[in-house]
């Protein structure tokens, strides 16, 4: 690897680049994928290849292959150099890393069990046994279950003399029972641990043991069919809402670390992804949410799905405060963006999509951190409101403003119990009114930092997986039940 | 572009390496090149090329997937010797009962040497154009356009081979006027064909019309949609209500409609992989020749998509719309169409005595799949229209709507149509714009 670095650095210096970094990425993932009681998928997967970005005439160029051999590489580096060229005729002005970035070093992700050596008839088992739980339960229409685990390898060095391997090891499990009733045209899903396929982090085999699919099955399934005659979530303008930490993960993920994603909120994103409401103006200047809210960015959290030893410019991972006591205080930064609005050094956040895209600012562990409550105490305290559960739908404005959410399961809370099981719910509000109007967030015993797999953005798009830690939270005049 | 006499070689090359009763090999080969822009200047621009090939076989009754990017001989042979590692450890799927037969597959034109060849500088000197007109108006540009090559084969060991190259150029712009955006894109096979000055001016013209926003009541309105937001209809009537599996699932509208009304009468939607208006691909990722599938005829339920295991299920035969495998979706419809109406689009605002004009959505999602219910919000052009005229720019909406119910409300369609290729997955829809009343509005934006 080291070999076909140097080459390419030497090739792109030699022929005019400022800059240069190269990244080979090899990812090997495998999937299992059961349904309704047999093995629908399995596969394994391997990408491999090299990615260059140059700068020339002060422009930025990319170039990918997925040839490994020199006669490629030389290839890509002057595609990249004439891709810069190009680039340059519409500059306003130069691109400006600001400092050298000089890293070096090895990151591996910790994990017990490595998952690609647990046999292929193990996992299968485990999940067609969590498969048959959901299937015993009478009315359950479809059932599925899945595994992932993912290994990517990446070297990256750069001609200002960074050189950094990693090696990122992701397991990730979910279970998902259907349930419908054609005569009401009414179709209800439930999810464990988490809705949109499976839950994942930067573990071993050991995270997908401690899951236990296999007990949660029976109440999945049941769930699913209890919600076809359970009563509609109600309609109201100012209800308190209590969200679980999974939807609350979801939340912070829309409508906190989509914005403070410092290339949109300076344009790059404005055709695509759109823009963001917290300009730079807003910045320690802001209220984002109440005195209670306190978010950070951590790609340091052991095990969490956005965590690593450096971003993809080499800048070591770190923590950034984003919200402190509610002030918005932070950005999620690269090498240039940082320079262009004076924040000093880049907090880390640069993160490609494989060898074949390049980086872009992407979220790490947006972390909204541990209250004081006890999840009891918070529903004890609640006289007359909603706890919603496991995101079904997610919608927000391209300033990441109005947001709507449904989620799979929810119940009404009256006199400080959890009563009524509701279905179809949903939620909808302005993103700082609703963040300002957060009174309660629970303590670290109720804390998970969720895994968020399917983080899309950019043109060509490119998938990230990030990390929010939550606890239970809650809401004061949200609007529910905007279903008909 | 390995070229087909190569992708058949290197195809029959992994099938013969392979001991198992059956063997699929996918090949996809891809060039592809995209300029991105904001600011009025490009900050980033790509090229990848790959290839990618992706092995099914089948032990008996048990299947495994293998795929890799690495066409080293060593690599081809790890690729099916796993493939076949993992089959032997699957269970068997009594369902399962071939791959598919070959069959005549019709040779559509769809690779255009131009758009293959378009280069940085080409694609940098149409951005400077868009970038050009926007300073001279005072509004900021933002887009990207992407010229792409695919070849893409499947051969199994039951002697299907199949092969198409296509490519298609893609360009999109957001004009941003100080508080107002205008959108505009365009896609075609030949990317000559794309008018940079005619986008430009569309989606400046828009912004400009767009600024300083005032704020609309949510509520029901009589809605002009563009063609831009009727195509995110097509794509989620795609997913949740015309596939055979989501019908067997009993998660479709169309289950147990087939024959019934379903649409307004003037709607007529279909599916056409190998039309010659699309970014068409005649077969699917099975090898199956694609069929033209019409799932609403005059407001009729007609009929829906199926991959080999879906129409095994039901006693019928695929229709050719596999995915690849393994593939845990069922079929997708990848090539949809909605019938023009006759009127012309300049026209459609005309009789509508107070509605919204809706240039496109944004960030829509599924609320409830059987009654096709989506929320999402409105962008990049968004007026009032008074007595047959637009009036005013209003701040984005937030909706929750049926899209099945605003396709039984359709009042008008226009004659033109316009063609898009999606993100994700690169599907191609054909759509007009349209006239909906009773579109439901339950929020909006600041």
């Amino acid at each position: 690897m080291r070999d076909i670095a140097n080459r390419a650095l030497n090739i792109a210096q030699v022929r005019g680049a400022t800059y240069a970094d190269i990244r080979i990425v090899a990812r090997d993932t495998q999937r299992i994928a059961v349904k309704n009681g047999r093995v629908e998928a399995l596969e394994q997967d391997e990408t491999q290849g090299l990615g260059v970005r140059v700068i020339a005439n002060g422009a930025w160029g990319f170039a990918a292959s997925s040839r490994l051999e020199m006669s490629e590489v030389e290839r890509v580096v002057l595609q990249a150099i004439a891709i810069a060229k190009a680039s340059a005729l519409t500059k306003a002005r130069d691109v400006d890393l600001g400092e050298p970035v000089v890293s070096k070093g090895a990151y591996q992700t910790a994990v017990k069990i490595d998952p690609f050596t647990v046999p292929m008839a193990d996992k299968i088992a485990l999940l067609l046994q969590a498969d048959e739980e959901m299937r015993r339960v009478n009315g359950v229409k479809v059932t599925r279950g899945e595994m992932v685990f993912v290994r990517e390898n990446k070297t990256l060095a750069s001609t200002e003399g960074s050189f950094i391997t990693q090696e990122i090891v992701e397991s990730g499990c979910g279970i998902v029972a259907l349930a419908t009733d054609l005569r009401s045209g009414e179709v209800q899903v439930r999810s464990y641990p988490n809705s949109v396929g499976r839950h994942q982090q930067t573990r071993g085999y050991e995270f997908i043991v401690e899951q236990k699919l296999v007990e949660n099955a029976p109440r999945v399934a049941e769930q699913a069919v209890a919600l076809l005659t359970a009563d509609p979530c109600p309609s109201d303008d100012a209800a308190t809402l209590i969200l679980d930490s999974s939807q609350l993960a979801l939340q912070i993920h829309e409508s906190c670390g989509h914005p403070i994603e410092l290339d949109r909120v300076l344009g790059s994103e404005a055709a695509y992804a759109g823009t963001s409401f917290l300009t730079p103006d807003k910045l320690n200047n802001f209220r984002y949410g109440s005195e209670v809210v306190n978010i950070v960015a951590d790609a340091t959290v052991p095990g969490a799905l956005g965590t690593f030893g450096y971003d993809d410019e080499g800048v070591p991972a770190q923590r950034t405060d984003i919200v402190k006591n509610g002030l918005f205080v932070g950005y999620l930064t690269s090498r240039e963006t940082a320079r262009q609005l004076g924040l000093g050094q880049s907090n880390g956040t640069m993160r490609a999509d494989g060898w074949n895209r390049p980086p872009i600012i992407r979220m790490t562990n947006i972390n909204l951190l541990p209250g004081t409550w006890s999840v009891d105490d918070l529903i004890a305290d609640t006289d007359d409101g909603l706890w919603m559960e496991t995101n079904r739908s997610w919608s927000i404005d391209d300033k990441r403003l109005n947001f709507q959410f449904g989620t799979e399961i929810a119940w009404e809370i009256k006199g400080g119990k959890k009563t009524r099981l509701l279905k179809n719910a949903t939620y909808t509000g302005i993103t700082p009114q609703f963040w300002g109007a957060c009174d309660a967030v629970c303590n670290e015993q109720a804390w998970v930092v969720w895994g968020t797999p399917n983080c899309g953005k950019g043109q060509p798009p490119q998938i990230a997986h990030t990390g929010h830690g939550a606890a239970p939270a809650r809401f004061r005049n949200v609007r529910v039940g905007v279903i008909k | 572009m390995l070229g087909i006499e190569r992708v058949r070689e290197l195809t029959q090359q992994i099938l013969a390496l392979s001991k198992a009763d059956e063997t699929e090999v996918l090949f996809t080969g891809t060039d592809a090149a995209l300029t991105r822009f904001a600011n009025s200047q490009i900050h980033q621009n790509v090229a990848e090329t790959n290839t990618d090939i992706r092995v099914r076989v089948v032990c008996g009754k048990k299947i495994g997937v293998a795929s890799s990017n690495d066409l080293s001989p060593d690599a081809l042979k790890r690729t099916v010797d796993t493939a076949r590692v993992i089959a032997q450890l699957q269970r068997e799927n009594p369902d399962f009962r071939a791959l598919p037969e070959p069959q005549p597959i019709p040779r559509v034109e769809a690779f255009v040497e131009h758009t293959a060849n378009f280069s940085p500088e080409q694609r940098a000197q149409a951005v400077s154009v868009l970038c050009k007109k926007a300073k001279a108006q005072g509004v900021v540009a933002a887009g990207a356009f992407a010229t792409t090559a695919l070849e893409i084969a499947v051969a199994n060991s039951r002697g299907v081979f199949a092969y198409h190259p296509v490519t298609y150029a893609d360009l999109n712009t957001v004009m941003t006027a100080e508080t107002g955006t205008g959108y505009a894109s365009f896609t075609h096979a030949d990317a000559r064909a794309v008018n940079v000055e005619a986008l430009a001016d569309e989606a400046i013209d828009k912004a400009l019309r767009s600024r300083d926003p005032g704020a609309t009541e949510a509520g029901e309105y009589t809605v002009l949609l563009e063609e831009y937001a009727v195509h995110d209809i097509l794509n989620f009537l795609a997913f949740v209500a015309f596939s055979a599996q989501a019908v067997q699932e009993d998660r479709s509208f169309m289950k147990g409609k087939f024959g019934e009304k379903v649409m307004s009468e003037s709607v007529t939607l279909w599916d056409d992989g190998c039309a010659p208006d699309t970014i068409a691909l005649p077969f699917d990722f099975e090898g199956v020749p694609r069929q033209k599938v019409v799932f609403v005829e005059n407001g009729i339920a007609r009929g829906v998509v199926y991959d080999t295991a879906t129409a095994q299920r039901d006693g019928v035969a695929s229709t050719g719309h596999s995915l690849p495998a393994p593939n845990t979706m069922g079929p997708l419809a990848l090539h949809m169409f909605m019938a023009p109406g006759d009127t012309p689009k300049r026209e459609l605002i005309r009789g509508i005595e107070r509605g919204l004009w809706v240039t496109r959505f944004w960030y829509t999602r599924v609320v409830h799949p059987m009654k096709v219910l989506i929320t999402g919000m409105t962008r990049d052009g968004t007026f009032l229209i008074e007595k047959g005229e637009v009036t005013r720019p209003v701040k984005n909406l937030r909706f929750t709507t049926s899209y099945l119910d605003a396709l039984n409300r359709v009042r008008a369609i226009s004659r033109e149509t316009k063609l898009f290729i999606n993100d994700w997955g690169g599907a191609s829809r054909r759509v007009p714009a349209l006239v909906v009343d009773g579109f439901r509005f339950t929020g909006a934006t600041q």
